[in-house]
């Protein structure tokens, strides 16, 4: 990648076994200054492990690590230039949000002069919206208040790259979507380089300059967030991304002559199967159950023995048991391993 | 099967008041859901209709007969906690029947009775199975069996789905609706998740600080809440609040925010100049170059077919569902378009919304 040149973070065939376990096998990924990567998938994936072969707190098997164009493979974890937020914020309860912010300064290591110390701190806090809690002691203050300073006391330093593990996952669901939007907002005011992990779905789409899916050790894809939800290389990309998830049909089910050779099965996005009249011929299904969501319906649906789900306006008519036309507007097709099929009819 | 009706019930802790003065009936058959924040009351409600807890003062009917001073066991009514906890030492048969072994029903009948059970829940290969060998989903298909083999007149489930992780909560949610239409017992569930509430009840009760806000449809609740709170509560994004002065006065078709005039439902309901509020839901709004009403964009979060848009504007933040298909650029100036059909108005001192063509009667069913 001509890119490398400005990668704060370069992974080259990195391989990390625990006893019986490929943790990692054969991942190659490069982070480039200023970008948010989210590496997405279930928990057992290998996204932490990756994290920790960054950090130097593990050693790979296989396959080298540089930051900023050294290659920091052998290097101990406090010579790297690297912050780390953790999922369990982890503050000091009796120092006042101010001396937690300021502790990863004060290392003896780093020797920060204290006026410096404050500027920076000041900042930080402006950022996160904390600035009137300096005084506070850290045990009084909210979850989500916290977590900010947390996720602050990483941001007070200037490392190379960020790294992120489920840093919002404790959080209720409200302060979630918050902090996603700030943390967003930091990382392009700051310019910072992030590698993120995450089983949600919605993080990786919303924050990610690009995101990596990840399952059984192995980097399946990496994109953009478009890329990876409108191009999935596989069924199982195709169906990590998009709620409710993708439909797949066998490639017997459906009357369509002009499918690429070798298509085993089909992948409909929701919003791309579309009720029409029900005496368009092609694709009939019967309406299963309609579930209210308020803004849409989700309209489950069975044709041939197999469930859909479809998207409608919550105010159209629709009944159990009534019987629909189905379109399908943006088919992907896949082959008997999973693959994507390039789409060659159009 | 039955119908349950709580009246004026209400329950105090010492100085506390759990639950203040409520009213509603559950008609058979129905799917019921008691929706609100931790600490709203809704478990407490629950707790009384199952006899696990005394009122202070009202009364519960099962079926028209006052029930609320029965105990529990005398209800005919099956309580669903978290619907992990089955026997380790007994099989899936076993642990489904055992209700009815306490019962001292015949063995032949009993046998029937699971097998029946066994086959609403699609779980009759797994008769013979240790519980200890079975996936999460079939342990909780058990766990209802064992509520569900007495055939009790209704079900109450405090949160059985909270632990689970989101995916299989949504498979869980579609399973317990599939199994309603094929039993249609009276059910009455408990949670604090909105999807849940809104993906399998037939009718929604919002509670807030042990009252109840409103009660009605999915559908009713998201289109017309009866309050900020409930308004609040229900969509995600939830609706946006544009915080204005004025006065209202009955047949205005329009408000005035600044100098913006905004087109609303026709207004029912007069009020002297105060704080109010219009909310709009997300999927409500446009970006339109001619719209009085404008803000910058703070973020834009991608979604696959939509995006969330974040507007600040001098009325607040306000978040607009658009079509990803849209660019939209951080920190650029845009006008806010409202469908006006969909507009609730509220007054900001009370909470509670204000009359309108389209949010009509709105109260406690």
């Amino acid at each position: 990648m001509g890119a490398s040149a400005m990668a704060s973070v370069v992974l080259r065939h990195v391989s990390k076994r625990f006893g019986p376990v490929e943790a990692v096998r054969d991942l190659s990924l490069a982070i480039n200054d200023g970008e948010f990567v989210v590496l997405l998938g279930p928990s057992g994936a290998g996204k932490t492990t990756t994290l920790r072969l960054i950090t130097g707190l593990e050693r790979p098997d296989a396959g080298s690590v540089s930051i900023n164009g050294r290659d920091v493979t052998r290097d101990p974890p406090g010579t790297r230039d690297i912050a780390f937020v953790f999922q369990q914020y982890s503050l000091y309860p009796h120092l006042t949000v101010y001396d937690n912010l300021a502790f990863p300064l004060r290392s003896p290591a780093r020797r920060v002069p204290e006026e410096a110390i404050r500027k920076r701190v000041q900042k930080t806090a402006e950022l996160l919206h904390i600035a009137s809690k300096l005084g506070n002691r850290a045990t009084r203050l909210s979850g989500g208040e916290m977590q900010r300073v947390a996720i602050g006391r990483a941001l007070v330093r200037d490392p190379s790259i960020y790294l992120m593990d489920e840093p919002l996952s404790s959080l209720d669901a409200k302060l979630r979507a918050e902090l996603r939007l700030e943390l967003k907002r930091i990382q392009v005011e700051l310019g910072a380089t992030i590698l993120y992990v995450t089983h949600d779905q919605v993080e990786a789409m919303t924050m990610a300059t690009r995101i990596g899916v990840i399952r059984d050790g192995e980097l399946l894809q990496l994109g953009t967030p478009r890329e990876i939800y409108e191009n999935p290389s596989d069924r199982y990309v195709a169906s990590r991304l998009g709620t409710p998830q993708i439909n797949f049909l066998p490639a017997g089910l459906i009357p369509e002559a002009a499918m690429p050779v070798g298509t085993d099965s089909i992948g409909i996005r929701t919003e791309h199967l579309q009720i029409a009249a029900a005496n368009g011929g092609g694709i009939v299904g019967r309406v299963h159950r309609i579930e209210h969501l308020g803004d849409q319906n989700h309209v489950h649906l069975e044709y041939q023995g197999q469930m859909l789900v479809t998207l409608a306006d919550p105010h159209q008519p629709l009944q159990a048991g009534q019987d629909v036309g189905l379109q399908l507007i943006h088919p992907l097709y896949f082959d008997a391993t999973g693959r994507r099929i390039a789409d060659t009819v159009h | 099967m039955a119908q349950i009706r709580v009246e004026n019930l209400r329950k105090s802790f010492d100085l506390f008041t759990a639950v203040q003065d409520s009213n509603f009936t559950i008609e058979d058959g129905t799917f019921f859901a008691l929706l609100g924040p931790s600490g709203c009351g809704k478990t407490t409600t629950l707790r009384m209709i199952a006899g696990l807890e005394l009122p202070t003062d009202g009364r519960i009917l099962l079926d028209g007969e006052d029930v609320t001073f029965r105990r529990a066991a005398e209800r005919d009514i099956a309580f669903v906690f978290q619907l992990f906890a089955l026997y380790p030492h007994m099989n899936v048969e076993q642990n489904i029947g055992f209700p009815l072994k306490c019962q001292g029903m015949p063995r032949r009948q009993a046998r029937e009775r699971i097998l029946e059970t066994a086959r609403l829940l699609r779980i009759e290969h797994l008769l013979s199975s240790k519980t200890s060998k079975l996936s999460g989903g079939d342990r909780q298909r058990v766990a209802l069996g064992r509520a569900m083999v007495r055939r009790p007149k209704a079900f109450l489930m405090d949160e059985p789905l909270g632990a689970l992780d989101a995916e299989f909560r949504q498979l869980m949610c579609g399973e317990l609706r599939d199994l309603h239409e094929r039993i249609s017992a009276t059910t009455v569930y408990v949670t604090h998740d909105q999807h849940e509430a809104m993906s399998m009840a037939d009718r929604i009760v919002v509670m807030n600080a042990g009252r109840i806000e409103q009660i009605g449809s999915p559908q009713e609740i998201y289109d017309r809440p009866a309050s900020m709170f409930v308004a609040d509560f229900i969509g995600s994004p939830p609706m946006n609040f544009l915080h204005f002065e004025g006065s209202l006065h009955a047949g205005d078709r329009a408000i005035k925010i600044r100098n913006a005039s905004i087109v609303v439902p026709e207004i029912q309901e007069a009020r002297a100049g105060g704080p109010l509020v219009l909310g709009v839901r997300p999927e409500h709004i446009q970006f339109s170059d001619t719209a009085p009403v404008r803000g910058r964009v703070f973020g834009a979060e991608y979604l696959g077919t939509t995006q969330i848009v974040t507007v600040d504007t001098e009325q607040g933040q306000v978040k607009a569902r658009l079509p990803s298909s849209m660019s939209v650029r951080v920190g650029e100036t845009v006008g806010l378009a409202f469908r006006s059909d969909s507009l609730a108005l509220f007054d900001a001192q009370t909470g509670s919304a204000i009359r309108t063509a389209s949010h009509g009667s709105v109260g406690h069913g």
